[in-house]
């Protein structure tokens, strides 16, 4: 007798589960930055189209199609049609790729957790050189934050190219993130399921815990004004609206077939559709909410570098010219640069290439993305908080629930089809075959904690999924609406949930949502194209900041590789099956050729 | 007399005037911040606290070169400014009209800074000497790295978390299998002696049944039409 499939114990964790997943770092460090860049406020026009245009629809398609097949992504897209299979094994491939490099993060913010039960924060303070008369060279040329991430954590050589060694204290964070994932999903849905109820809430909890803090920091309100002043003129800018598809598509994980593989654990007559709705309006309603907060802290950090620097000049200003203490404020600053001017002509002239032009919008205007914003600026914020342990605490928790959850479904991705398999669930048991994944991950993500692991997590981070996951979700969509037909789909779905999808769902599927993927996948190519050579950022230390270099062959190799690895199993795949069922068609077709006289 | 006495005064301030001045060969800028370190507390500066300097600066070099030599009005300062910041130079009275090296100057304020500081109530960055580079104290470092301790416990707690799982995996397998075998065993037991109400099978011709003849004996099983 067939063993019957483990369930999540109610839908509650299934909704956990995928709101867990969907919510993840991108929310916190990429959907800021792109409220930022194109236009504040007014961002949140496109990027609330595309959540109705394409995120909804999509997000219920996988789930609908993971339920109903109730299998991994490579047995459900067989059962659509065994041609397709190639999309479930891409799926497999890019899961693998992410989990690979995406524990890594998870790593740093163990590194960072740690350390933050230190009075001083360690990346609060330069550390001193070696005769002890002043600080470190390098940190002296940037600020302390940035020296901590860039050499203590990273230890960051200034080429792709110099390899470097191990560090061992990041490779041992690596293996303890690793060791905490394997013991979230050592037992399936059994363990994930109980596990998805902290890493769904946490988060929560202490977005609201910094929303509160945020609010009532000095200078606050600066960030939140420069945020929200909507700047519409960039609704006309094509790269806001391709951005915001970008940012809905990749923040809600569709393509990977994690979604694909907690549904299949539903039970068969669960609500998909109203889970669909609930789980993307949470996740960008998130994404609002952690934007609100981080704004906050942005105009925090601004305020204060913008004070320090203006502290600064008046203190320069008063040494040089031996002006009476407390002579020099903020608020008489500019009459008093007048009056020096006349007074100390000469002087001044000479002074004045370092009298810095203190201004809070080129401090606001400062963009950060990705690992800079959530290692660099809101450490930098927190060091000046009082009780900056408990934030750093509570922050890098919160960073790493949100990374747990996200790999809990890329693992989930990576394991349904395999324990699905007939082949290897019969020789190895579910923990056996966890356990092996999540070791070879491991070994492999011991590339990215070399000294130049930072320019290879970028490439992954930039290249392993993004054009692949557009390909693949938009076969899915294109295979479920024409090949499997979607008057079928609608049946199957009248089965589960006791209605029929209505005509927004269908137009959406059948023609909104693939003229959307096809758009956004000619626009990256060409994109890819037209700018010639990939570049990347390298930290130059003895500048102090980064530079940017071309990426060497051999890198350009693997991101070719990447992409093709995924990209090309979809028609390989299709190719093999065609191959043997003709194969098979002609063996089975000679004894009847024989018997014909 | 008087004459010769002017001469002599004027002398003395002339030489002076030359030995301190700003920029000069073995003078030091001090610069003090003390409304920046006190706030509210800050004291003013006047001719008490510059006679205390002397006296602080005098004090650092008997300390440093151990001969009691230096006095009072070896130690000269000028061009007070509003800032508070001023010029000094330390003369050596056995050698008339000069000035001690400035290295060894430099040496005496740098063993002596924390007493220094004391007495102003000021610290390394309130009470600047220019030119004269502070030791500046490192940070503590405990001996183990508190960030290893604290990996540790978390480590710990994985690890014993995934042997208890694994462990009680294996374990509820075992006692699946065992349940299963003890299940083949009873069926074993049970087909070697099967009692089908009361009588053994084995007597029983199971090639043609028994035959109940409650519902034999009825040949109209279906009823009429």
């Amino acid at each position: 007798m067939e063993k019957s499939r483990p369930l999540w114990d109610n839908p509650l964790q299934f909704v956990f589960a995928c709101i867990s997943y969907a919510v993840g770092l991108g929310n916190v460090w990429r959907f800021p930055y792109l409220c930022q860049m194109y236009g504040g406020g007014g961002f949140l026009i496109p990027y609330i189209i595309m959540l109705i245009v394409e995120g909804m629809p999509l997000l219920y398609l996988e789930l609908a199609v993971g339920q109903q097949m109730r299998q991994g992504s490579i047995g459900a897209w067989k059962i659509i049609s065994p041609y397709l299979s190639g999309v479930g094994i891409a799926s497999v491939v890019v899961s693998f790729f992410l989990s690979m490099y995406y524990n890594v993060i998870n790593a740093w913010a163990f590194w960072y957790l740690f350390h933050s039960f230190q009075d001083p924060l360690p990346w609060a303070s330069c550390p001193l050189n070696s005769n002890r008369t002043g600080y470190d060279e390098e940190c002296a040329k940037t600020t302390s934050t940035q020296y901590f991430w860039y050499r203590k954590t990273l230890n960051i050589s200034s080429s792709i190219e110099e390899n470097g060694n191990i560090q061992w204290e990041q490779a041992v964070c690596l293996i303890l993130a690793w060791l905490v994932v394997y013991l979230c999903i050592l037992r399936g849905t059994e363990s994930t399921g109980k596990v998805v109820y902290i890493t769904a809430s946490l988060p929560y909890f202490v977005l609201l815990i910094y929303l509160i803090r945020g609010l009532t920091l000095h200078g606050a309100v600066n960030g939140l004004i420069y945020m929200f002043t909507p700047k519409l003129e960039q609704l006309a800018n094509p790269k806001a609206w391709i951005n915001a598809a970008t940012q809905i598509f990749f923040s809600l994980g569709l393509g990977f077939g994690s979604l694909i593989a907690f549904a299949s654990y539903n039970e068969p007559n669960n609500n998909c559709e109203r889970h669909a709705i609930i789980v993307s309006l949470i996740n960008s309603t998130t994404s609002i909410f952690a934007s609100i907060v981080t704004f906050s802290i942005y105009g925090f950090k601004a305020t204060f570098n913008y004070e320090s620097c203006i502290n600064k000049v008046i203190l320069m200003l008063t040494n040089v010219f031996d002006l009476e203490e407390g002579s020099l404020t903020a608020d008489n600053l500019d009459s008093m640069k007048n009056y020096l001017t006349s007074t100390y002509p000469n002087e001044y002239a000479e002074l004045l290439p370092q009298v810095k032009n203190c201004s809070l919008e080129a401090e606001l205007d400062t963009a950060v993305q990705g690992t800079g914003l959530a290692f660099i600026v809101y450490s930098e914020a927190i060091k000046n908080m009082e009780v900056s342990q408990l934030y750093s605490v509570l922050y890098f928790i919160m960073l790493l629930t949100l990374g747990i959850g996200s790999m809990l479904g890329n693992t989930a991705a990576i394991l349904t089809p395999l324990t699905d398999s007939k082949f290897l669930s019969i020789h190895l048991p579910k923990e056996v075959i966890s356990g092996i994944v999540c070791f070879i991950n491991c070994i492999v993500g011991l590339v990215f904690t070399l000294e130049a692991g930072n320019y290879w997590f970028d490439i992954f981070n930039d290249y392993a999924a993004t054009l692949s996951l557009l390909l693949i979700v938009l076969v899915e969509t294109i295979a479920v609406c024409y090949v499997y037909g979607l008057r079928r789909f609608e049946k199957d779905l009248h089965l589960m949930i006791g209605h029929k999808p209505n005509w927004y769902w269908k137009i959406m599927w059948a023609f909104a949502s693939p003229v959307l993927i096809v758009s956004l996948f000619i626009f990256y190519l060409t994109d890819y194209i037209r700018t010639g050579t990939l570049q990347y950022q390298a930290w130059d230390a003895t500048e102090g900041q980064l530079v940017t270099k071309d990426y060497p062959t051999y890198a350009l190799a693997v991101i070719g590789l990447l992409v093709a690895a995924s990209t090309m199993c979809i028609p390989l795949t299709a190719l093999i099956i065609f191959i043997m069922k003709r194969l098979k068609r002609n063996v089975d077709a000679e004894p009847w050729v024989m018997h014909l006289p | 007399m008087l004459g010769v006495l002017l001469l002599a005064f004027s002398l003395v301030t002339i030489v002076h005037a030359e030995l301190c001045r700003p920029d000069a060969q073995n003078a030091f800028k001090v610069r003090l911040s003390i409304k920046t370190a006190l706030g509210d507390n800050a004291y003013s500066w006047d001719a008490s606290e510059e006679y205390l300097f002397k006296a602080m600066v005098a004090f650092a070099m008997r300390r440093y070169s151990s001969k009691e030599t230096t006095q009072l009005s070896n130690v000269l300062l000028c061009n007070m400014t509003e800032r508070v910041s001023f010029w000094f130079v330390v003369t050596d009275s056995s050698r008339n009209v000069t000035t001690v090296p400035g290295s060894e100057v430099e040496a005496a304020i740098r063993m002596n800074r924390n007493r220094i500081n004391g007495a102003f109530l000021l610290t390394d960055n309130t009470l600047q000497f220019l030119k004269i580079s502070s030791t500046l104290s490192p940070p503590i470092e405990p001996n183990v790295p508190v960030w290893l301790i604290v990996f540790s416990v978390v480590a710990g707690l994985t690890v014993v978390g995934i042997a208890f799982l694994v462990v009680s995996g294996i374990w509820r397998r075992k006692k699946n299998n065992e349940s299963v075998e003890t299940e083949d065993l009873e069926d074993k037991y049970d087909t070697s002696v099967t009692i089908e109400n009361g009588i053994p099978c084995d007597i029983l011709d199971l090639k043609t049944g028994q035959i109940n003849g409650v519902y034999t004996a009825d040949d109209e099983r279906f009823t009429p039409l």
